[in-house]
């Protein structure tokens, strides 16, 4: 399994090769017998996507973790893909740069694990995901053959092949060298602490940070169930127990005058927005634990009872006071414990369902209740997942959003890189759902076939679009 | 049946524009599924299709049976200023959509090359930045989504309305500097910032290293500008080289880093520009990249952008450049030959530095195209793609040169 609990496979075989080398000589092996293969980095995932079924053959790949090249002068550090993400910032930071992007699982994860998933983490909302970060990648296809696709400065040759790549869940190959953009660590942070009698308050605040131009650094939400999971265990964070939300706030920059006068507009928004009480961390010591309850919550969360299922929906920001309250109303009809920890300033819910497995209804109950919260969330124009990726987890959930031919360009576009679909197979396209790309287009004059369904992802029905009055 | 009478039948008379100067039958779709309607017909038929947008940046003359512009598709569906999104035709001018944002306190932070009216489509196809790269990324930094219409008629869509998706593939990025060799886009969705508060622009005039040492002192200061911008004489209408510095944001960030700017320059005299001088000289800056015939950029480490700058004014002349030293993006402009672009490509390649050739004459930019000197294992791929988006070679688009 990977960090989500609830999937589980057994591969018939787990290589972990120890060089480049090594590893272009397994994967051409396997192509000369056909046999598929699962790449996989330290196994944080929280969708599946690196599960390896029987028949199939695991390549883990952490033990290609150096990095090759600090580029300081350029902001740039090219690494292997089992380089461990906070490694990488460790190693930036006496240049006075840091790696961006920062999941939960930073102290684990690996950078190529962060590639194929395009992770993002709490401070993506001001630094940007994986993808804004990758200026090139070295590339093994399944076939065994070798791709370089970007260049040090980030241009393209051609057609972005590098962006598409990020976020493929390993259905493309392999990122056998990864160039990543390093970013100048800010000299000035504020970290605050906002309390909030209702989740549609927070929420609203939220909304009046981002209407007022301010972009935080980092910007996240927890709610009662939450709070209460950090405050018990040994993350504790001093978060208030009796509120029913806090709302985490980071502002930095560069410019110590610039990031105390937006501190202190936004605590202003925040007192204005219903907050009970801003607390402004005032030592690194206690934003260094405002923090650790925050990255902890997963883990907390998993102490409440035997398996949990973790969302990963994103829903428009003006939309989280509407859902927040839709989820609620879920977990009660559901008799559910459902705990939000998430990145408020995306719009990226983790709705998490603390359960025991065992228990058949229970976990009925789940499945129905996970299924409704999804559904919600695309009905209010969001997307099934903001950073842990599709996998298998998600499979299901992907004809509510893509058309069956948008589903089966992706499944083309798969086929290009991997005609034989060997890498990670069964994961991120529901071929069930796709539209065959191949086929012999309709003998209508011209016509697409008119069973296509357009979904709520995409609301606005191409024949009805109306301007802005 | 003639084309035109067949589109005319397929279409109705609404979406028949005048012919272009080279005679060939210009068709106005006036919705994403009559340019499938349209697109699929002519995979069917045979027909070659070359895309247009205002057809005031990329040269409306590659060889085609008839010219499908994007230009009726000009709606904005919906702006969402609470949500910094919004979701548009690839057909609208960029100066029209500017205007609808502004409105809603909202802003795209983007400033391409080209002239005001230039489509938002052609903008995202050709993935041209102009100098707000610096403090707000590369086209695809701006886009949630597309939804673009392939070779053969199929509408697809990719991404989303929410400012974080990781479902399926991202073929968004995909098609953004694809130049329309992977379908036609259609519809744009976008990701929007709040309207700045405050927005300065200030000029120094010196010698190009000079300024360029003045730039990476502001870099090293920590301040955070919107645009960070070196341009030539020619190109700036000025006796000397220009580092154009544009600060926008909140006021409190704004003036800090105006407080910083002054520091950071160890004496250097900016000079500040009044609201209408700023707009003035950015424009200008922009449309001077689509009067030559021939724009092209570059992009290479920002430490080699001295070195890059030197060798284009070896090899092609220095007259009207544009440079994000610390972005190592560099836009040409000018006259040049096959010959010499395909020779410039070459010795750039070598210096892990692409050459993408924006726009150009038909008889350059079929000869040259838009990519060219692949590293290992891209052009297997991207014929793959071409394969796949545009099974029946019905797009016109000079994707490696001939």
């Amino acid at each position: 399994m990977d960090g989500l609990p609830t999937h589980r496979r057994l591969p018939d075989l787990v290589v972990l090769p120890g060089t480049r080398e090594e590893l272009i000589a397994v994967v051409r092996l396997l192509a000369a017998h056909d046999v598929p293969f699962v790449p996989r980095g330290a196994g944080t995932g929280l969708s599946g996507g690196a599960l390896a079924d029987e028949g199939s053959v695991l390549i883990v790949l952490t033990r290609l973790n150096r990095i090759l090249k600090m580029d300081a002068g350029n902001r740039a550090a090219i690494v292997e893909p089992g380089v461990v993400n906070a490694k990488l910032s460790a190693a930036a930071q006496p240049h006075g740069l840091q790696y961006a992007p920062d999941p939960s699982s930073q102290s684990a994860c690996t950078i190529g694990g962060n590639v194929a998933e395009n992770a993002g983490g709490p401070h993506c909302l001001k630094y940007g995901v994986t993808a804004n970060h990758v200026l090139a990648l070295e590339l093994l296809l399944a076939d065994g053959t070798m791709v370089e696709s970007g260049s040090p400065g980030g241009e393209p040759w051609g057609p972005d092949l590098v962006g598409l790549f990020v976020g493929s869940e390993g259905n493309f190959g392999i990122a056998t060298k990864i160039t990543v953009r390093l970013t100048p660590l800010p000299r000035a942070v504020r970290t605050m602490l906002a309390d909030f009698n209702g989740l549609r308050t927070a929420g609203e605040a939220v909304s009046a940070i981002i209407a007022a131009g301010i972009v935080p650094a980092a910007l996240e939400m927890m709610d009662q169930s939450c709070i209460a999971a950090v405050e018990d265990s040994v993350y504790a964070a001093g978060y208030p127990r009796d509120a029913a939300a806090v709302l985490l706030v980071e502002l930095d920059g560069r410019n110590e005058a610039g990031v105390i006068a937006e501190t202190e507009a936004v605590a202003e928004l925040l007192r204005k927005s219903g907050a009970r009480s801003v607390r402004i961390a005032a030592s690194e010591a206690e934003r260094e634990r405002l923090w650790q309850g925050r990255k902890k919550a997963f883990g907390a969360m998993g102490r409440l009872s035997r398996d949990l299922v973790v969302q990963d929906a994103v829903v428009p920001r003006s939309a989280l006071p509407q859902v927040l309250e839709t989820i609620c109303t879920i977990a009660k009809r559901y008799d559910l414990v459902v705990s939000n920890v998430f990145h408020a300033g995306d719009g990226n819910l983790h709705p998490n369902i603390s359960f025991d497995a065992t228990d058949p209804a229970l976990k009925q109950r789940v499945e129905a209740a996970s299924a409704e919260i999804m559904s919600t969330c695309i009905a209010a124009g969001g997307t099934i997942t903001g950073e842990h990726g599709v996998g298998i987890d998600k499979l299901r959930y992907m004809p509510l959003i893509f058309d069956p031919e948008s589903l089966g360009a992706m499944q083309a576009v798969r086929r290009v890189f991997d005609p034989k679909e060997r890498v990670n197979p069964g994961k991120v396209v529901p071929v069930h759902a796709c539209r065959e790309w191949t086929s012999i287009r309709s003998a209508k004059f011209g016509m697409r076939n008119d069973d296509r369904q357009f979904n709520s992802a995409f609301p606005i029905s191409h024949s009805t679009l109306e301007p802005v009055p | 049946m003639t084309i035109l009478e067949k589109v005319t039948a397929l279409l109705g008379e609404g979406a028949v524009l005048e012919p272009s100067t080279d005679r060939v039958p210009r068709i106005a779709p006036g919705s994403p599924d009559a340019v499938a309607l349209l697109l699929g017909t002519a995979h069917q038929e045979g027909w070659r299709v070359r895309i247009e947008g205002a057809g005031t940046w990329l040269q409306s003359d590659a060889p085609a049976d008839l010219a499908l512009t994007t230009r009726r598709l000009d709606r904005i569906p919906a702006v969402e200023p609470a949500d910094l999104t919004a979701t548009a035709e690839a057909g609208i001018g960029l100066d029209q959509l500017r205007q609808q944002l502004a409105d809603r306190g909202a802003w795209l932070s983007i400033d391409p090359p080209g002239l005001a009216g230039r489509t938002l489509g052609s903008i995202v196809a050709t993935a041209t930045a102009g100098p707000l790269r610096h403090g707000f990324g590369p086209i695809k930094d701006h886009l949630l989504g597309v939804t673009f219409v392939t070779g053969d008629g199929r509408m697809v869509q990719s991404g989303g309305r929410v400012m974080k998706n990781v479902a399926g593939y991202d073929l968004t990025r995909l098609q953004a500097g694809g130049f329309g060799a992977f379908g036609v886009i259609v519809l744009v969705h976008l990701r929007l910032r709040t309207l700045p508060r405050a927005d300065v622009t200030y000029l120094l005039e010196g010698a190009r290293e000079d300024l360029t040492q003045v730039g990476e002192d502001i870099a090293a200061a920590g301040l955070t500008p919107a645009a960070l911008e070196l341009v030539s004489p020619a190109l700036a209408r000025r006796e000397r080289w220009v580092l154009g510095v544009r600060l926008a944001g909140s006021p409190a960030l704004v003036a800090a880093d105006e407080a910083g700017l002054r520091a950071a320059s160890g004496g250097a005299r900016f000079m500040p520009l009044r609201a209408e001088e700023a707009h003035a000289f950015w424009m200008r800056l922009a449309e001077g990249f689509a009067v030559r015939p021939v724009t092209f950029r570059i992009g290479g480490v920002p430490s080699a952008s001295d070195e890059l700058l030197d060798l284009l004014q070896h090899q092609l002349g220095d007259e009207w450049i544009s440079a994000s030293p610390a972005a190592g993006a560099i836009r040409w402009t000018g006259d040049a030959t096959i010959d010499r672009l395909q020779r410039l490509r070459r010795t750039l390649a070598g210096l892990e530095v692409p050459l993408t050739l924006e726009r150009a004459p038909w008889p350059l930019r079929g000869a040259v195209g838009h990519f060219g000197a692949y590293r290992e294992g891209v052009g297997p791929l991207v014929a793959g793609l071409r394969r796949t988006f545009d099974p029946g070679s019905a797009l016109v688009v000079a994707t490696e040169g001939s």
